[in-house]
């Protein structure tokens, strides 16, 4: 018992940065979650990862004018992201690319342009940083951001969940009845960039798409429930992110990644034991009854 | 405007007046109006000028060869895509048009019950942040067990075959309370106890007073179950009882027409 205590509790009680990277990707995990669900049930998940990338001028910009500032990065790069994710929206509708190519080639743009902004003034820890953000240095600032990022997250979703829903399994039902697909749309989109930004000091821009995505695929390998897939989800995340703190303390490992590992391992492990269509279930069939 | 409960009364004399049931009416009434509607894509014509009315509680077929524009047509009906010339009247509310695409683009492995997609169809009463009553509930699970799936309500949907997917949009439709029914090639791909049950859900609404119309090409079946026929081949071919439409000579007609369509219709003129 006094192991376990030691091992688990003591250093979040011990150090402060513990503390606050808990609080950091716990907060994280309640809105990610959701978001990651949607993500998998619009079939976006790889387009979450290519907005991931198209924060990066953006936060290349606000860090040229700035500095590493908290603000003119996050800023910089929640308006590029949103322009890159409502012109891919918009190139899909008025042109007969489908809204993945669009974006794909938007991405790869913002992409180039990212590194290239940052290789101009900044040194390549400036650019790791970027990418990979630093969870045990997130700044009151940061945790402010994340936990308003959080709430409104949650609270728009709320607004928008049956909309969103009807949207990803029949648009044209829900244009048929009035329904504001379209508005739905656009402002899923724009709390995935929101929460990527949040994110970005924490876990970086690459990593932030992990705590979506790893948990929510997992949660949809178990439940076939929309409402607990999102719990699940949620839940994950929060386990993945202990674990990943509390690995990441006694190996003495980067803690960003350890916990999108964490996360990957409850996937990998979600993918063989799935009830609902994990490997093992597939594979151990069971005989046909014989009299 | 004199003294205000002077007022209210007079607003209120109307209701007291107001006779228990709606006088009978003579003739049926309009319920939709076809006036030359053309409809194009990129100019060219699919839909040409084609006019006439559908009464309440018909029950008519939309019939012609492939491409002769019957989707398109009912697409615009439903509000889906603009009419390029003329104009397409309504005897009734807009919102009281329900529609079901020819081909419903839905990933069915998608993590949602029965009774849920059903309960979608409730959308124009509920909206987006209403909470789904008792009644509405009850009516959706009063629908599926009038398509022939009772019991199956919380099923996820991914279980379902393609038929029993069908009847399962047949029963969002019945709870969206349409008084028009727009149904698009509705037993397409699916087996012959399917469609007799759906054709004897089509008939009960026509029995309801629901007008529906339905773009078929089984002509046998047309002729068997549907009183009213409108052939088209992008214009107007024939139009009136099912029978007289689908003569051998109208069937002609119409086939001619649709052999002359190599390329895309030539840019209209008339």
């Amino acid at each position: 018992m006094q192991l376990l205590y030691e091992h688990l509790v003591q250093p979040f009680i011990e150090f402060g940065f513990m503390r606050r990277a808990l609080v950091a990707c716990l907060a994280l995990s309640v809105s990610a979650g959701p978001i990651g669900v949607f993500l998998v049930l619009r079939r976006m998940s790889l387009m979450g990862d290519a907005l991931s990338h198209a924060i990066l001028p953006g936060a290349a910009i606000g860090f040229l004018v700035a500095g590493l500032s908290l603000w003119a990065m996050s800023l910089g790069g929640l308006v590029v992201a949103l322009i890159v994710a409502l012109a891919a929206g918009a190139m899909s509708r008025v042109t007969p690319l489908k809204e993945d190519a669009a974006l794909a080639g938007f991405f790869l743009i913002s992409l180039a342009l990212g590194v290239l902004l940052v290789s101009m003034k900044g040194s390549s820890v400036d650019l790791l940083h970027i990418l990979f953000g630093t969870l045990l240095a997130v700044s009151n600032g940061a945790l402010i951001l994340i936990a308003a990022s959080a709430s409104l997250t949650v609270i728009a979703l709320a607004l928008f969940y049956r909309t969103l829903i009807l949207e990803c399994f029949d648009p044209g039902f829900l244009r048929a009845v009035g329904g504001k697909g379209g508005l739905a749309h656009a402002v899923f989109l724009a709390l995935v960039v929101l929460n990527m930004v949040a994110a970005m000091q924490a876990l970086g821009t690459l990593m932030a798409i992990g705590l979506m995505m790893l948990p929510a695929t997992s949660a949809r390998l178990w439940t076939i429930s929309i409402g607990r897939m999102i719990g699940l989800a949620v839940l994950l995340a929060m386990l993945s992110s202990i674990a990943g703190l509390i690995v990441s303390y006694h190996v003495n490992l980067a803690s960003g990644p350890a916990v999108i590992l964490a996360a990957g391992c409850i996937y990998l492990a979600s993918l063989a034991a799935g009830s609902n269509g994990g490997l093992l279930r597939r594979y151990m069939r069971r005989p046909h009854l014989e009299h | 405007m004199g003294h205000p409960i002077e007022a209210a009364l007079t607003r209120a004399a109307p209701h007291q007046h107001r006779p228990a049931m709606p006088p009978p009416q003579s003739q049926p009434a309009e319920v939709l109006g076809l006036h030359d509607v053309t409809i194009a894509y990129d100019r060219h014509p699919v839909v040409h000028h084609i006019g006439g009315s559908f009464e309440a509680g018909s029950l008519t077929a939309l019939v012609g060869p492939n491409g002769a524009g019957k989707s398109t047509l009912l697409k615009a009906i439903a509000g889906l895509l603009p009419v390029t010339a003329g104009e397409i009247r309504f005897g009734l509310d807009r919102r009281a048009v329900g529609y079901l695409p020819q081909v419903v683009d839905v990933d069915r492995s998608f993590p949602l019950r029965v009774i849920d997609v059903v309960d979608f169809g409730h959308w124009r009463k509920i909206g987006a942040l209403h909470r789904l009553a008792g009644e509405d509930r009850a009516a959706s699970i009063a629908a599926v067990a009038s398509v022939g799936l009772g019991g199956l309500e919380y099923q996820p949907i991914g279980r379902l075959s393609v038929g029993q997917f069908q009847r399962v949009l047949f029963a969002r439709l019945m709870v969206q309370e349409a008084a028009l029914i727009l149904l698009d090639e509705p037993f397409n791909a699916i087996d012959q106890t399917t469609t007799a049950d759906l054709m004897r859900v089509v008939t009960d609404w026509r029995a309801e007073g629901r007008t529906v119309i339905a773009a078929l090409h089984d002509l046998e079946q047309v002729k068997r179950e549907f009183p009213d026929a409108l052939l088209m081949a992008r214009e107007l071919v024939a139009w009136g009882p099912a029978r007289q439409t689908l003569s051998e000579d109208n069937l002609a007609r119409a086939r001619a027409l649709a052999a002359g369509w190599s390329d895309p219709a030539a840019i209209c003129v008339r």
